[in-house]
């Protein structure tokens, strides 16, 4: 009886518990659920939205924040320009910081600058536009060059942390058996360490690259944004698609509001598929 | 100091001995690593530098003075730094348990391949630039919101104080709301690579005594892992602090203290991207620079401490643009 007794409210309990544990499942499936529908709400808005403003006039003709909206053809050719140029300054400078990182800062120097690297990683990109219009535009007026040099400072710590990861997962065996042939060390790196980590680094610089195609706040102090053709990243106001997205969602013109759905599909397939291709190059190397 | 700088990195030893290609080498490695800490010292100054104006004018009240009036040209940061913080807490406290239920997710239920489809789908939220969420969050969520959610939301929390008022599309409450989706890969990333360091014994040992999945997550993991999910959440609250374009869209950009979430407001990123074009002269753009200061040092001191937690309990290297 006294057994029986015990068993059944050991039962009991033991029913809330998985009733619990169920319940807490449930609520992890549903958080996860939560997530991917609104990927897929953002998503697909921005697709369906986007595609009725495409045609070829859309991409031939310049921006126009008045009327019956325009094209993006001027604003794609400012992100290609930017983005060019961000990858030339960013890229290299960044893949050397990851050297240094990973060659030279194995002490308390090193740690420090791996740490300001992710805590650099955190700055808004608003303070680095904010910083590059007190730098350059004050003195040379609004050009793409200082909007591409606010999006390699923006690449930096990216590049540099993954290059520096890469670099260390390069088998010690290879290096040594670089050095043993009597190669110096900056040969041993360029010949042989970095194109062992090439596929990793440019993955890192893929990522990087997305990361910076998509912004837009230190775009707004450095080429303002421009609804006619300028071909000279050295002078002159430039338009761009991210910071074209941002104009026409404050514009008074439902034709504007619309061009600028046009223009966010094409920023998210550009940002999208450079991510696709990223994790592309990362997943055939690890089959190898 | 030059000197002794160079005696320190062996420099001089290897040119001796013909080294001079791994002497440029390391010159060049040490210069662009060090330009990182230069390069961050070099944007403080300089929005400290054009901000002196506007400290000049204001002093140290610039910081808890709610003037913003660029007619009469005085400036005042308090209701953008209560934008920012309101902004951001919000969002974080939504973002944790959605995060960190993906992240248990991922860990302790999912099947290998079902993980890394929605890793990659998580990684996704993160990829879609600022810009867009704010073109979707004021033409879609908005009006989505004041049909679907209003109705039923102003009945159940309208009588809370800070709850209060008419419900608008364009408000601090969208803003956090769209802020929440893009932190939360960060929350999610992060807490999954610090449950996936917590060891298999800690796991083990309580399911040994009997326990469920949730009672071996809650009792077991979570108090392990509980340092660095905590770093993840400081670090999703500096990025929600500095998120400009989404905001400066969404939020409405009234420059005022605000008492309601459902009211508008502004943040301080959407003050400056959102007040910059105007500004002209004088102290009016050295405000905004100095705004940008203070902007500066807040999500610098979030992430420094967020960095700090998680560098202390997660083992293995961080990534710094909190993927996966």
């Amino acid at each position: 009886m006294a057994a029986g007794q015990l068993e059944s409210g050991a039962t009991a309990s033991d029913r809330r518990r998985k009733l619990m544990d169920k319940f807490m499942t449930g609520v992890a499936y549903f958080f996860t659920f939560i997530a991917i529908a609104v990927l897929v709400w953002v998503i697909a808005y921005v697709i369906i939205r986007g595609i009725s403003v495409w045609s070829p006039a859309f991409f031939t003709e310049n921006t126009a924040l008045f009327g019956d909206g325009g094209g993006i053809y001027n604003a794609m050719y400012g992100t290609f320009v930017i983005v060019l140029m961000a990858i030339a300054i960013g890229v290299p400078m960044g893949i050397m910081a990851g050297i240094y990182l990973a060659e030279f800062g194995d002490n308390r120097l090193g740690d420090f600058v791996r740490f300001i690297a992710d805590t650099m990683a955190g700055i808004p990109s608003i303070a680095v536009g904010l910083f590059m219009y007190g730098l350059l535009i004050l003195i040379m007026g609004w050009n793409a060059f200082a909007g591409a040099c606010a999006l390699a400072i923006l690449m930096l710590p990216v590049v540099a942390r993954t290059t520096e990861g890469i670099i260390r997962l390069v088998p010690g065996e290879i290096r040594e058996a670089s050095l043993a042939l009597g190669l110096p060390q900056w040969k041993t790196m360029l010949r042989v360490v970095l194109p062992t980590a090439a596929a990793g680094i440019i993955t890192g610089a893929f990522l990087a690259v997305a990361r910076a195609a998509g912004e837009t706040a230190p775009l707004i102090f450095t080429i303002l944004g421009s609804n006619f053709f300028n071909s000279n990243p050295m002078e002159g106001a430039m338009a761009a698609v991210s910071l074209y997205v941002y104009q026409a969602s404050s514009s008074p013109y439902q034709a504007v509001q619309e061009a600028g759905w046009g223009a966010a599909l094409v920023l998210l397939l550009f940002v999208l598929g450079l991510n696709f291709i990223a994790r592309a190059i990362a997943f055939t190397q690890k089959q190898n | 100091m030059l000197s002794a700088l160079a005696s320190r990195l062996n420099l001089l030893k290897q040119l001796r001995q013909g080294n001079f290609g791994d002497a440029v080498f390391k010159i060049l490695a040490y210069f662009f690593g060090l330009f990182l800490l230069f390069i961050t010292l070099f944007i403080m100054y300089q929005l400290l530098f054009q901000g002196i104006p506007a400290i000049r004018e204001f002093g140290i009240g610039f910081l808890w003075s709610t003037e913003f009036d660029p007619v009469q040209q005085q400036f005042g940061a308090l209701q953008f730094i209560q934008g920012t913080l309101v902004t951001a807490f919000i969002s974080m406290l939504l973002a944790a348990p959605i995060g960190i239920g993906i992240a248990a997710f991922l860990v302790e239920i999912a099947p290998e391949r079902v993980n890394r489809i929605v890793g990659f789908l998580v990684e996704m939220l993160a990829a879609i630039p600022s810009v867009v969420y704010g073109l979707w969050g004021i033409f879609v969520l908005a009006p989505f919101l004041r049909t679907y959610v209003e109705p039923w939301l102003i009945p159940v929390v309208g009588w809370i104080p800070g709850f209060e008022g008419p419900f608008r599309g364009y408000s601090v409450f969208t803003a956090s709301l769209v802020l929440t989706i893009m932190i939360l890969p960060t929350v999610a990333a992060i807490s999954r690579n610090v449950l996936q360091a917590v060891p298999r014994d800690q796991r083990e040992a309580m399911l040994a005594l009997g326990s469920t999945r949730w009672e071996m997550f809650s009792k077991a993991v979570m108090p392990y892992a509980k340092g660095g999910v905590i770093g993840a959440l400081a670090l999703a609250l500096g990025r929600a602090a500095g998120e400009t374009m989404a905001v400066t869209i969404i939020i409405g950009n009234a420059r005022r203290v605000f008492t309601s979430v459902f009211d508008q407001g502004a943040t301080i990123a959407s003050v400056i991207a959102g007040n910059f074009t105007d500004a002209s002269g004088g102290v009016y753009i050295s405000s905004l620079f100095l705004l940008g200061f203070v902007l500066f040092i807040l999500t610098l001191s979030i992430n420094v401490v967020a960095r700090l937690l998680i560098r202390a309990t997660s083992t293995g290297p961080t990534n710094p643009t909190g993927g996966f």
